[in-house]
């Protein structure tokens, strides 16, 4: 509970965050992921650069697609008219991260660059095709959400790189769902499932699917989708999904003492079903 | 009429204080030149200190000085042991404020850092460089005991602290060898933390000239830290003045005297400088005390009729790296003596073996032992129920003790003081309408959905205690209370007690008694606590008795005053005493209602005491010492309905239920709060608490993140009854009802989740119940 000793600078632009971030700093954004880590001494950033303040990193547009500023917090992305229209399980997901006072400090770019396996937010940006926008010192360049999680806590950032806003597609015409299964002490996911299923009349023409809590980091579940893709979603395909999602994950599962691997990935084919009936709601 | 404050759901007075934020806890309490402790703490479970290298953090900017045990030599005595269990062959051994070249569990302190700033002292305790030579650890108690087992303490052989033997082996053996049925069960009572909402603190103060140590500290008994820190400190017990501010919750872990109390107090004296030290949370789970960890194997003998005839337990209960404060009278004097319950129960034998473990030291936790006995006890009530196929409720109902109202002595030799099981227990069944409930059920398991219901018989033994029982179990105390009760001359209380509340509402509710006793407003009392030298003598607020015996203090006090005053306004208006009327307040002479003195003008007048009848002492103020003849024994029916979805072992508590009788309650909103929270406590028992260690000891349920503490929205509203059956020994009939909701609700909802459980096959799940677990046994069973 008694960090270690750090600079602190704030800065007004990202130019100025560029410029401003050395070495052995970090950006602090909601700081909700990031002082608790310092309070454990789990991390010890010399310096940290404040991004919270940036107008540039703020905010949600709406044209064709979304763009959310890396520093719009939960709560705005979850309460966001936008957002709820055009991609509603990324609605629900921020709307489920922690109690309403992480949300109102926890950022979707501190979120996604802390790369919490457990998070919510980061298995509907996988499963709904996002795309993280990133500056670095020299310059920009725009990683898809599924190359971005790398693995545990792990990222594509580069040291020094800073996301400023995360894309996403039009989904307004899908049937989209985030479901969760909380962790009874933490309320992060034990297993989170979002599913983004595209219906050309009773056909789903393609289903996107993605799983977090359960693995590593959120995973796009090809044989989940395969299995959903060209039927009408009828019992018969929804069982094969919640089969074929268990295989999806094998590879990449996590767990801890409490509530292990093999228990959630069986829940991951139980909340697929569930997350699926959401979405057909 | 004025309607009676006793019984008067009036808000708690101590709450404005802790909403706005103006409570002064330990921390919140600054003195200039205040040094920062810190504490190097052991990684491991069990390790030799090979060397410990302060240099650099000596070195260090704002660091006063670093101490290990070598440098305090003999300057603090060992930690003390205060329940002497007789007859148990027991093991005190050393409790050594810093380690002595030995740790004994994660979290032991090895070192002392003082500097002026709190991040310093931090900085600096990482920088103390300590050569550890790990050993092998053992956390399971009843491993700790097995063959092979490393050695924990040299001078205590096998681990084993103590064995405990209640009740008769052969008799015992008799009764279970000619039963018609025996069931067992391996219970594990898994290891639990209090989690009080401030985490432990303390700040010490020294002044040389006067010899005189101040200790601020969280204690729900600040006079036995009195007595303990003059012990280990060689201060005579008048120079040391402990204040215990406001407390916020202990649920016991604020009983024990623990080495950082003794260190702030020692490094005070040597500095002579203040010094303050308040833990993490993370160091709180370290180090503070944890509860239960038993592993328990329990029997139950019955007849086909379904007559309880015996029940019957040897327990393995871990006592952690040293033996704490009051640790081994949990799983032995306020345990083996539960096993009877509510029940006509002819037979009771308990070997309780106290085991060092390289664990956190346990201790006294919400209801201490008897939450550990009734879940046996419920569970095994339940597992005969199968055996037999009867209902559990008609089971319970056949067995119940019938109504007494002074006393009932049952095999663990104990007195009930009252009780009318059955009534309360209908009346629970009548609130959850049980008998629908069951058709529900079936209903419902013909689709495929798993409902249970539970239902818990208790009675537990509170309000410790009688004295002399205290000095027959070996606990190196008395038990009484004493209180004061101070009337100023304008007619405003101060009421006195030695015992310290810390969250249980306790100035409310004692205001009451005296308020109802003589008449004052209750706004015009203030119930004074917390400070050796402000107070009288008491042994602290745990076990429920604080309302019992300090409230009965108080009582008796308040009547003390109460004569004289009659006495003296008789005098006043120059009548017979015989001729005093009192009601509400005022003292009138019968026939002439006009003439009247209230109690303030009695108060002021025997402060001035200008006109003092023949005999009578000035002032207005009286003191009562209290020793309960007897405990006293709440009881009550819980009950509750679940739904488990067998697709993910996610349990839906539904419905919960408690009828308890707790004697007639002086603030049922009060009373509410507290069976709220016991059953709050008692839940997550049974559905989502627990400690886990790996196999080297290390805790992997250190944070909140792991460690699953109940939260608001697992719970539906609870469905509260009560029944009122006076205790006959007390002053003004009341019994505690601070446990009553941890001892109950355990067993009720893990009877439930059973229940609902029984059609898939599933008999037993080791606590806590989580979906993993439950899942995992759904799957084993169905295979
Ligand atoms: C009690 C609690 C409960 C929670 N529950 C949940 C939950 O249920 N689900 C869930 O998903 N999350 C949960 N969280 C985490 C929450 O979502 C955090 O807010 C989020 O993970 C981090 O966002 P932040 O803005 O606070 O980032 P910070 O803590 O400020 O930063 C986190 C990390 O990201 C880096 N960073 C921040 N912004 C940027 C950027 N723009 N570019 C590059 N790097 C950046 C920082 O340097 C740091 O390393 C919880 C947190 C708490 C405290």
């Amino acid at each position: 509970m008694w960090p270690n000793k750090f600079d602190y600078a704030r800065a007004g632009s990202v130019d100025e965050a560029l410029s401003l971030i050395s070495e052995d700093g970090k950006y602090l954004a909601g700081g909700h992921s990031l002082l608790p880590v310092m309070k454990l001494r789990l991390d010890a950033p010399g310096q940290l650069v404040d991004i919270g303040r940036i107008p540039e990193l703020q905010g949600i547009s709406a044209n064709g697609g979304l763009t959310i500023g890396a520093g719009t917090t939960h709560d705005a992305i979850a309460t966001s008219a936008d957002v709820q229209a055009m991609c509603a399980a990324l609605a629900s997901a921020c709307g489920q991260v922690g109690d309403q006072g992480v949300r109102n400090f926890g950022t979707l770019g501190g979120n996604i660059a802390h790369a919490d396996p457990a998070s919510d937010p980061p298995t509907v940006l996988v499963a709904c095709g996002a795309t993280v926008n990133i500056r670095g010192a020299d310059g920009s360049r725009s990683v898809a959400a599924q190359d971005f999680f790398v693995d545990l806590f792990e990222t594509a950032l580069e040291d020094g790189e800073l996301i400023t806003s995360v894309s996403l597609p039009n989904c307004s015409d899908c049937q989209c769902a985030y479901v969760k299964f909380p962790h009874p002490a933490s309320r992060y996911a034990i297993v989170g499932v979002a599913v983004c299923l595209k219906m050309d009349g009773g056909t789903c023409a393609q289903a996107d699917v993605a799983v977090g809590g359960a693995t590593v980091k959120a995973v796009k579940c090809a044989g989940a989708e395969a299995a959903l893709a060209g039927t009408t979603v009828d019992e018969a395909a929804v069982n094969a999904a919640a089969e074929a999602v268990k295989a999806d994950i094998a590879d990449w599962l996590a767990g801890d003492i409490a509530y292990p691997e093999s228990y959630r990935q069986q829940m991951a084919g139980v909340y697929l079903k569930r997350a699926i009936a959401a979405a057909q709601g | 009429m004025s309607t009676r404050i006793f019984g008067s759901g009036i808000k708690r007075r101590e709450d404005p204080r802790l909403i706005t934020g103006e409570a002064r806890y330990t921390d919140d309490i600054k003195l200039p030149g205040v040094l920062h402790m810190a504490v190097v703490r052991s990684p491991y479970a069990h390790a030799n200190i090979v060397s410990i290298d302060s240099s650099a953090a000596q070195a260090m900017e704002g660091v006063v000085a670093v101490y290990t045990s070598e440098d305090i030599g003999d300057g603090l005595a060992g930690l003390p042991t205060a329940w002497l269990i007789p007859d148990s062959d027991l093991k005190t051994p050393e409790h050594p404020a810093l380690a002595k070249g030995k740790v004994r569990y994660v979290g032991d302190g090895v070192a002392i850092v003082l500097a002026d700033d709190r991040y310093r002292a931090q900085d600096a305790a990482d920088a103390v460089v300590v050569e550890y030579e790990e050993l092998p650890a053992v956390i399971d108690p009843e491993e700790a005991a097995g063959e092979g087992a490393p050695l924990i303490h040299d001078d205590v052989e096998g681990n084993i602290a103590f064995r405990w033997v209640m009740g008769d082996r052969e008799a015992s053996d008799a009764v279970f060898d000619a039963a018609d049925v025996v069931v067992s069960e391996r219970i594990l009572q898994q290891r639990l933390l209090p989690t009080a909402m401030e985490p432990r603190s303390a700040m010490a103060q020294y002044n040389a000239a006067t010899e005189e140590l101040t200790l601020w500290c969280t204690s729900q008994n600040p006079h036995i830290h009195r007595f303990i820190i003059s012990a280990v400190t060689g201060l005579n017990e008048n120079k040391v003045r402990v204040i215990a501010p406001e407390v916020g919750g202990g649920f016991g872990s604020k009983i024990p005297c623990y080495p950082d109390e003794a260190l702030v107090s020692w490094a005070a004296i040597k500095l002579g400088l203040p010094v303050k030290w308040t833990e993490t949370r993370s160091e709180n789970y370290l180090i503070t005390i944890h509860g239960r960890d038993h592993v328990q194997h329990v029997e139950m003998a019955a007849g086909n009729d379904g007559a309880l005839l015996g029940v019957r337990a040897t327990v393995y209960a871990g006592m952690g790296g040293y033996l704490s404060t009051a640790a081994p009278g949990i799983p032995t004097i306020l345990h083996g003596l539960l096993y009877v319950g509510p029940y006509t129960m002819g037979s009771v034998f308990c070997e309780s073996i106290g085991v060092m473990t390289n664990g956190t030291p346990t201790d006294a936790y919400r209801g201490a032992g008897r939450p550990e006995a009734t879940f046996l006890l419920e569970r095994m009530v339940d597992n005969v129920a199968r055996a037999i196929d009867m209902d559990p409720a008609e089971l319970r109902r056949k067995n119940l003790i019938p109504a007494f109202e002074d006393g009932h002595e049952v095999a663990t030799t104990l007195v009930y003081d009252s009780g009318d099981y059955p009534v309360a227990f209908e009346k629970a069944l009548d609130m959850a309408g049980y008998g629908d409930f069951r058709e529900q059920q079936a209903a419902a398991r013909a689709e495929s959905r798993y409902l249970g219901i539970g239902v818990t018989a208790y009675t537990e033994m509170c309000g410790l205690g009688p004295s002399q029982v205290a000095g027959a179990v070996g606990f190196q105390g008395g038990l009484w209370e004493s209180a004061t009760v101070r009337v100023t001359p304008t007619g405003k209380v101060q009421a006195l007690i030695g015992a310290s509340p810390h969250g249980q509402g306790s100035e409310t509710t004692l205001a009451q008694i005296i308020a109802d006793e003589l008449g004052f407003p209750v706004d015009d009392i203030e119930v004074i606590h917390g400070d050796t030298t402000e107070t009288p003598m008491g042994w602290g607020t745990y076990g429920s008795r604080t309302t019992p015996v300090t409230g009965a203090a108080l009582a008796q006090a308040s009547r003390k005053l109460k004569d004289k005053a009659r006495v003296l306004a008789a005098h006043l208006m120059e009548a017979n005493v015989d001729d005093i009327e009192y009601a509400d307040g005022s003292f009138s002479v019968k026939g002439s209602p006009d003439q009247a003195q209230s109690i303030q003008d009695v108060a002021l007048m025997a402060h001035l005491a200008w006109n003092m009848p023949e005999g009578m002492d000035p002032g207005f103020e009286e003191s009562q010492f209290y020793d309960p003849p007897n405990f006293v024994y709440p009881f009550g029916t819980h009950i509750a309905i679940v739904e488990v979805d067998a697709e993910t072992g996610v349990i839906d508590l539904q419905r919960y239920i408690a009828v308890d009788d707790c004697g007639p309650q002086i603030n049922p909103e009060i009373v509410a709060g507290q069976i709220h929270g016991g059953v709050v406590q008692g839940i997550a028992q049974a559905l989502c608490e627990g400690v886990i260690y790996d196999e080297n000891g290390q805790l992997l349920t250190g944070t909140m993140q792991d460690y699953c503490m109940p939260k608001a929205d697992m719970f539906p509203n609870f469905e509260l009854g009560e029944t009122v059956t006076p205790s006959p020994h007390h002053p003004v009939g009341v019994k505690g009802v601070g446990e009553t909701g941890t001892i109950a609700s355990t067993p009720t909802v893990y009877n439930a989740v059973l229940d609902a459980l029984a059609p898939l096959g599933v008999q037993q799940i080791d606590m806590p119940l989580t979906s993993a677990k439950v899942w995992s046994a759904i799957q084993d069973a169905r295979s």
